[in-house]
Order: C-alpha cells, then structure tokens, then sequence
C-alpha cells in the first residue's frame, strides 16, 4: 500500500515566543510551584526518577519561604555568604561591562541572572574538585574568594595576567580553585570533566568533578559523547546544563528545548536527571548536593538542568534588542537569584534592607579597589607580559623552531 | 566507523606464520629491566614492539593507562594492545565506545588530572572526529593556561596505505598535525624505533600523535608489491631489547650513507625510498626522520649540504603536505649549496583509492625516477 501525502511536506523552523516589539510570552513554560517535586533517594534507579526531568525542583517560593523536601536547610551563615557572593558577582560584571565600554579591555561576558548557579555550587563543592566551567561561571571564583584584581589582570591582559596575556578576556584557568582552564570552543570541556573523574575513579581518589554546558551547546557532539562515557563508565561527575533560554541570537528550541526539557535528555544515556530552578539559590544547592552525594558514594554522574534566563546581552559584543523583546527578562516568571534569595533572608529574620544596602556598596567598592589595584598595573595595550612570553609554553621545552621565531621577533 | 571485515583481512596481509603466532604470545617480558634480569634482545615486529612499550611502561608506572576501541578484551584490531588486560587489569587497559571525540576528550581530563593516558584511534582516517579535541583542547592547554595544566597524552594511530584499504583505511593526515603548535607528531620505520619511541612518547609531557604505518606491522615493505614480502625478524631494527629504553623524540636517524642526494623520509617510505635508491643505482643518503616535529633540522641540513641534492617521499597527498615544509626548510637552509630543484614524490591530490592502489601508492619506481631527474638536474 501507498501512502500518498495529503499535503506537500513542509519544514518546521521553531521559532521563539517573542520577537523585539512584542510582549514577552512564558505562558508555554511549565513551571512547578515550590516543594511540590518529591526529592528522591540518591540511591534511586535513573529509570525511577524520570518525572524528575520534567518537573521543576523548587524550594523558594513567592512569599520567600524555604518549602518542601528540598529544602537544605542552610544555616543563615552560609545563605549570607551566598547573596554577599552573587552580589559582588554583579558588581563585578557591571564594572567590567562598563570597563569594555570604557576601551579598558576588547570583550566581556556578563552572567546576569545566573548567579545562583556558579555561586552555590563553588560554595558547596571543595577546590579539590574540579570544575570544567563556561565562559559563565566566574561566580565559582568569586563566591571561593579568588583575587578579583587577577581576573581584571587576566581581562586587561597586562603584565599581572596569569595566563599571559594569551587568551581573550574572561577565559579564566585557575588549577588551584578547582577552575579548569576555559576554552572558546564550546562543549569541549564535558567530555574532559568525565574523563577527569574517571581518573578519580582509576585511582581511588575521592575528588568528583563538576562541568557546565549551555543549552545551545547540548547540541554539540562532546555532550553526548560525554554523556555516553560519563553513563559507561559511571564517573563521577556532575553534569549541569545552565538552559538560559538563549545561545546568542538563537532561542533554546532551535537546540531542540521545544520537544523535550534538557533534562530528560539524560534518560536515554540512563544517567539521573534533575530539572531545577535555576534562579533559587536553595533549590540549586540542594540538587547539587544530591548529584554531589551520588558521585562520592560512586554511583556515578547526574544531569541537571539549571532553568534560567540570560540577563544581559551575550557579549560586548551582542546586541540582544535585536532579537528578543527588550524586557524579556524583567518578565522572567522565575524572577531574579538575588532578589529572592534577599527576600528569604529578610523573611526569616536574617537580612534588613539596610544590611542589603551596605552590602551592595561593599561590593561595588571592593570591585572598585581591585580595578585600582589592576588597572594600576595596566589596561589592555598599557601593559602586557613579555613578548618573549608569547613562545613559552607552546610545549615543556622550546624547539629550535621558536627559539628561531623568538629571535626574528627580537625577543 | 570500524570494518571488522577489512582489519581481519588485513593483519594478515604479509605475516609469516610464526610471526601470526607470537602476535598472540608477545615477546616481551615487562620488568625484565628492572627486576635485575640480564636484559636480552629478540626478534619482534612492530606490533609485538609497541606493545612491549606499553607492557613496561604500565608496569612501571602506574598512571599509565590504554584505551581505545576494541582496545581491552580483545587487544585491537591490530593486537598492540594484547593481553594488557589479562595482564594489568579492566581498568588500565579497557574498551571504549566508538566515539574518538570521547575518547580524546575524556583523555585529556585525566592528563588534566595527572594521568599519562595512551588511546588508541583505531584508523588514522577516523581521528577527524577528535580533531577539535586533539587541535583546539590538547594543543593549547599548557599555552592557554599559563602551564596550570598540560596534556602529556598519546593518541596512537595505525596510518598510511599499500594495504587495499581504499579511501578510509589508507589515509597519512600527518601534515594536518604538524601545522598544530602544541603537537608532536611521531612516525617509527621499523620496531626497534617503534618500541623506543613510543616509550619516549608515553613519558613525554606534552601531546604526542603517534602514527604507526600498518602496512609495516608485520614487516617491512618496500613498494615492490609483487614481490613477496620479508619478515621483520631478519632485519637488524627488528632486533628489539626486551626491557625497557628509550629512542629520543625530535631526532632523526640515518639509514643509508650516500654522497649524491639526500632523500628525506618517514614511515613506509623509508622502506620504498631505500628500494628506490637502489633501483636507480644512485648512492642515495636516505633519512628516516621519525619524528615531524620537533623536526631534526640539523642532520637534514648536514645531508643535503653534502650531498647538493634533495628528494621528498610521503604517502600523503602532495599538496600542504609536510613535504612542502621540508621543501622549504631545506631551500632557505641549503639554497646555495643546491644543485637541482628539490623534488617531492608524494601521494596525488585525490582521495585515496581502492582499485588504483598501487598506481597511487609512490612505490619505488617512482622514486627511482625522481632521483634520476634529481641527478640530472631536475630535468
């Protein structure tokens, strides 16, 4: 029998739900409230706990209440430290914006709106455990305490940088904050991480390492070859996905989030998944924290899929009224990681308005001395590492090559 | 993208029957260096060799670990890797999924971590899905971080043609490594450099391609296809101590003496070029460069300074082949002292075909022919 079409066939281009002029649109998403996702033994069969990558693990809810199973029940201590690092995060984005605006350096990412993520997660896990970060988790840094003035050296590539004036602003390499070093080639760094932790694994180690994709970059082929090896050889490492709803121009269904949540992509590799509210500190914690007990207790990786939104442009160099509604996010049903964190703190008694004013001016005045401190030594082109810098390290020693090359430069 | 199919067929191709039969039972005896035992030398060929290599090193250290496709259990396609295993363990010598990105990619995280991992790509001509992996990650890594974190890793790759394997089972992508900063690239001849240079790429700290050309596994091959094919174990570089040393990386080495021209070569062609030279009765330097960067500059320049004459051989196609650089090099070196333009014998620009293998091939007629035209002053 023929099956005779009853239409030509047609291609389907997804499309966003909002384009620049229109009114944002999230009536799509589906978002649990808080403390309704039930939180499963971390000994659970990845078969058992497939809801989970539908669902939206929450614990913050409108009114600032920490609520349901998720809970983490963090000490007021540690939720401080935890704003205190997202809003020097922002404070430290914001200056270093306005410095590329200002000529200071050629190019900066901000991470508006995902601080919760990096900040709790660097928080929680130990420096011994490596992270294979984005270009968009300098808040594991900053909430570990790792100098802000050598980041802005490393921005302005002058003669402090650590890595030498070598590479693009904000690929960071910080071996000993657990910061593996960033590269611009996207997805690269998942397959690393897992193979980091099977060496962890092979020698009986009891480090676990932690990695970041971006939704746009799950379609990458090093995500599922991560993936498959992370599943094979039951590694231990924690899998994020930070789904914040844009890669560059391209909304989240063109990496195919219209079909299926990120999250359930890890079903079909047989590995756990947990889809989390990426924008309440606590959930993000707590999700993390059972990934974290699940590799140390070697049963192997947990995907999980941070539900956020980007911010702010996706670079210095991105203009994003041109394709989006310009106030998108201020619409962004999950709201903002600060805020809600601020009104938790204040709702149980552990944070005043007056505390979170003197915060953000500690913040923006320790982001303002360390840009003295580092802008002292020089700004991109008033100061740079040795020339002769530029042949070191291609390998362990130099070959005849470079020396020769070195001399034609005259260095 | 493996063809189980064509690498039975394959390793068969040219083995003598003892030697099919120690590929079973490998030589070596790890340790035997290093456990006071007299060191003794035997015959092996290139695969018992590298797999010697392997044995010792994960004997000795143990953050040397091997994996690959087919590479565990079941010892590779090609049998480098036989008995690890059995004789290390599941998790120093294991199976991979048929993923080279994943391979090289979870490969450089344990490096990262402190680990000397060697993987194993089965066919030189499926490394291109490792290629971001190999080129943009490995390469860089001790550059781009400021030397927090390296990659002393080897990625080993049966390469190179003359065995009818067709367009992907055949291929030399030396020259898309050698234009990598951060890459060494290595090509052993025969099993004595084979085991000693893999041993030196094992403990080398930066990133090492190492390119084993299959056609010369089970012994060496000149290009005179119709001929049969000798053993290895009566040629003196099949002489293989069966502890533990070193060939150094970055050092070339000399097969033949000869005054009128030098031929510069690696892998197979080694073996083609020595039979070339012989064909057109030209006293021919030949010289195995066995690793393509760091490139022994010093003894080619010395060659071609005495001898005024220069000839290419690689398999791989001749455009930005690494004959190109090699041109290069020896004419801003050695201009003055040339006396006929430097001529290259190289695989065509075409893919590489199945059916038209040896008219493909640069077998030692062509050698032959390119040396005559050399000594009579490139005309």
């Amino acid at each position: 029998m023929t099956i005779k079409n009853t239409q030509p066939l047609s291609l389907r281009v997804p499309e966003p739900s909002g384009r620049p002029g229109d009114a944002p649109d999230f009536s799509h998403l589906q978002l649990d409230p808080a403390g309704v996702v039930e939180r499963p033994e971390v000994s659970s069969a990845p078969y058992d706990m497939r809801d989970h990558a539908f669902r939206l693990v929450r614990v913050l809810d409108d009114e600032g209440r920490a609520v349901g199973p998720w809970n983490p029940k963090l000490d007021p201590d540690t939720l401080r430290r935890g704003l205190k690092a997202m809003i020097l995060t922002r404070a430290f984005d914001d200056r270093m914006h306005r410095a590329h605006r200002q000529g200071k350096t050629s190019f900066y990412m901000k991470c508006t709106g995902e601080e919760a993520i990096a900040v709790a997660q660097g928080m929680l896990l130990s420096r011994e455990d490596m992270g294979f970060p984005t270009y968009r988790q300098q808040g594991l840094l900053i909430a570990r305490g790792y100098p802000l003035a050598t980041m802005m050296n490393q921005i302005y590539s002058n003669a402090e940088d650590p890595i030498k004036g070598r590479q693009l602003p904000i690929m960071y390499s910080a071996k000993d904050f657990g910061f593996f070093t960033i590269s611009g080639n996207l997805g690269t760094q998942y397959p690393q991480a897992v193979g980091w932790a099977m060496a962890s694994a092979y020698r009986g180690d009891d480090k676990i390492a932690i990695t970041w994709i971006g939704d746009g970059s799950t379609a990458e082929s090093d995500f599922h070859s991560a993936l498959t090896f992370a599943s094979v050889y039951r590694a231990p490492v924690i899998l994020n996905i930070v789904n914040n709803q844009w890669a560059i121009s391209s909304f989240q269904g063109i990496a195919g989030g219209l079909e299926t949540t990120f999250a359930s992509k890890a079903i079909g590799y047989g590995l756990p998944a947990l889809r989390v509210d990426g924008n309440d500190f606590l959930a993000v914690w707590a999700a993390t924290a059972w990934a974290e007990e699940r590799a140390r207790t070697n049963q192997g990786a947990t995907v999980i899929e941070l539900f956020t939104y980007r911010g702010a442009p996706h670079s210095t160099s991105d203009d994003p009224s041109r394709y989006r509604p310009g106030d998108e996010h201020e619409k962004w049903p999950l709201g903002d990681p600060l805020e809600r964190l601020r009104q938790h703190l204040t709702v149980i008694g552990e944070w005043s308005d007056d505390q979170h004013a003197e915060a953000l001016k500690d913040a923006v005045e320790e982001v303002r001395a360390a840009a003295k401190e580092s802008e002292a030594i020089g700004t991109l082109g008033q100061s740079r590492p040795s020339v002769k810098t530029m042949f070191e390290e291609v390998y362990a020693t130099e070959d005849w090559r470079l020396v020769e090359q070195r001399r034609e430069v005259g260095v | 993208m493996t063809d189980q199919t064509f690498t039975e067929a394959d390793r068969t191709d040219g083995l003598e029957p003892d030697m099919a039969d120690q590929n079973h039972a490998p030589a070596s005896t790890p340790g035997a260096a290093t456990n006071g035992d007299a060191p003794s030398i035997q015959p092996m060929n290139m695969i018992q060799a590298l797999n010697s290599a392997l044995d010792i090193k994960m004997a000795e250290d143990p953050t040397v670990l091997s994996f690959g496709e087919d590479a565990g259990y079941f010892g590779g396609v090609f049998r480098v890797t036989d008995k690890l295993q059995q004789k290390h363990g599941l998790t120093r010598s294991f199976d991979a999924p048929i993923s080279e990105t994943g391979i090289v990619g979870a490969a450089i995280g344990m490096a990262a971590y402190g680990l000397r991992p060697v993987v194993e790509i089965q066919f030189a001509d499926y490394i291109y899905p490792a290629y971001d992996q190999i080129v943009s990650e490995a390469a860089k890594m001790r550059y781009r971080s400021g030397g927090q974190f390296t990659s002393p890793l080897t990625i080993r790759s049966p390469y190179g043609g003359g065995i009818f394997g067709g367009q992907t089972h055949s291929q030399s992508p030396e020259s898309l490594f050698t234009h990598i900063a951060g890459l060494k690239v290595v090509i052993p001849s025969n099993p004595y450099d084979a085991k000693g240079l893999l041993t030196s790429a094992i403990e080398d700290d930066d990133p090492v391609v190492f390119f084993e050309p299959k056609r010369l596994y089970n012994g060496p091959f000149d290009g005179w296809h119709e001929k049969p094919v000798s053993p290895w174990k009566a040629q003196d570089l099949a002489q293989v101590p069966t502890g533990k040393y070193v060939e150094p990386i970055g050092k070339a080495r000399v097969m033949k003496d000869g005054g009128d021209v030098t031929i510069l070569a690696y892998g197979t062609m080694v073996w083609v070029a020595l039979a070339g030279a012989e064909h057109a009765g030209v006293d021919a330097e030949v010289i195995d460069l066995r690793t393509l960067v760091p490139l022994d500059i010093e003894t080619i320049e010395a060659s071609v300074k005495k001898t005024g004459r220069c000839v290419i051989v690689h398999e791989a196609p001749r455009t930005s082949g690494f004959g190109g650089e090699l041109s290069a090099l020896v004419q801003e070196r050695c201009f003055y002292h040339l006396e006929a333009p430097i001529a290259r014998v190289t695989g065509w620009d075409t893919p590489y075909p199945h059916a038209f293998e040896w008219e493909y091939f640069p077998g030692p007629q062509r050698v032959a022919d390119a040396l005559k035209s050399v000594m009579s002053g490139g005309r």
